[in-house]
C-alpha cells in the first residue's frame, strides 16, 4: 500500500524544498562572519541533502538511501566534534571567532 | 490532510532555517536550528522513515546541538559583536545564493520523476527491522569502519583541545 503523502505530493516538491534549504545554508556561509554560525549553516546544508536522500529512498522504496543518511549523520557527528575543537582552539589563540580577522594566510 | 501537514512543515522548516542565518544572537541561531531539525524529523515521519526521525532527534537535536550550545556559552561571545560586514558583501552573498537556487530550480523543473508502482511498493522500508537487516548484512563493513572514524575524531578532538606545553592559562 502506497502512503498518502507519496500519492499526493510529487517528488519535485521535495527537490525544491531541499534546494531552498541548501541555498539558505550557502547564503549563511557567504554572509556571516561568526565561525559558529558558518558551521551551523554547513549543518543545514547536510540536513537538506539528508532530507532529499530520504525522500528519494521513500519514493523508490529502496532502503539503501536511508542507510546512506544514517552514515552521513555518523560522519556529521564526528565532524562537529573536531570542528568545535578547532573553533575553541581558534578562540584560545586569537580571543575571537570572527573569520574576517583570520587573515594570516592571506597575501 | 497530509498535504496540509506537508505545507505547514515546509513553511516552518524554511522560516526557522532563515532565522538561523539572520538572527544576531548565536544562541537564538542554535535554538532555531533545533526547531529546524524537529521539523525535518516531522518530514521523515511523513515519509514513513521512523528510524531516521528518531535518530535525527537524538543525534542532531540532542547531541550536536548541546555541543554547540555548550561551546557558545563557554566562549562568552556577548561582549564582542560581529565585525561590521559591508552591505555590498551581504548583497553579493545573497545574489550568489539566489543564482544557485535559480540553477537548481531550472535543472529540476523539467525532470521526469518516478511514479511508484502499486504492486512492488514496500512502505515499510523506513522501519528499524528492515533497515537493521540491510545495515548488518549488506553494509556491515562501512558500519564497522565508522567506528574507526569515530576513534580518529575522538583522538583529534582531544589533541586539539589539549593545552600545549608552556602555554599560559588563558581560560
Amino acid at each position: 500500500m502506497i502512503p498518502e503523502i507519496i500519492k499526493t505530493i510529487p517528488l519535485n516538491y521535495y527537490l525544491f524544498l531541499s534546494s531552498t534549504l541548501f541555498v539558505i545554508g550557502v547564503i549563511g556561509v557567504l554572509t556571516r562572519r561568526n565561525a559558529l554560525i558558518i558551521f551551523m549553516s554547513v549543518e543545514l546544508m547536510l540536513n537538506a541533502v539528508n532530507l532529499l536522500l530520504t525522500a528519494f529512498s521513500a519514493y523508490r522504496s529502496d532502503p539503501a538511501g536511508q542507510i546512506f543518511v544514517f552514515f552521513i549523520m555518523a560522519v556529521a557527528a564526528a565532524e562537529v566534534a573536531v570542528g568545535l575543537a578547532i573553533i575553541v582552539m581558534m578562540y584560545r589563540y586569537m580571543r575571537t571567532i570572527d573569520v574576517g580577522l583570520m587573515n594570516k594566510l592571506k597575501w | 490532510m497530509v498535504q496540509n501537514l506537508f505545507y505547514f512543515l515546509t513553511f516552518l522548516t524554511l522560516l526557522s532555517a532563515l532565522m538561523v542565518i539572520f538572527s544576531k544572537n548565536p544562541i537564538h541561531s542554535v535554538l532555531y536550528l533545533i526547531l529546524t531539525f524537529f521539523t525535518i524529523s516531522g518530514h521523515y515521519i511523513l515519509l514513513n522513515a521512523q528510524f531516521l526521525a528518531a535518530v535525527n532527534i537524538i543525534v542532531y537535536a540532542g547531541a550536536i546541538m548541546v555541543l554547540f550550545l555548550f561551546v557558545i556559552m563557554f566562549l562568552d561571545l556577548k561582549k564582542e559583536s560581529e565585525q561590521h560586514i559591508p552591505a555590498l558583501a551581504k548583497v553579493a552573498g545573497v545574489i550568489a545564493g539566489g543564482m544557485l537556487l535559480v540553477i537548481f530550480v531550472a535543472a529540476f523543473k523539467s525532470m521526469q520523476t518516478i511514479t511508484p508502482d502499486e504492486a512492488s511498493f514496500n512502505s515499510q522500508i523506513g522501519l528499524v527491522t528492515t533497515l537493521g537487516k540491510v545495515l548488518f548484512k549488506q553494509y556491515l563493513l562501512p558500519f564497522e569502519l565508522a567506528s574507526v572514524l569515530f576513534l580518529s575524531a575522538m583522538v583529534g578532538a582531544v589533541m586539539l583541545g589539549k593545552k600545549e606545553e608552556g602555554e599560559r592559562n588563558t581560560f
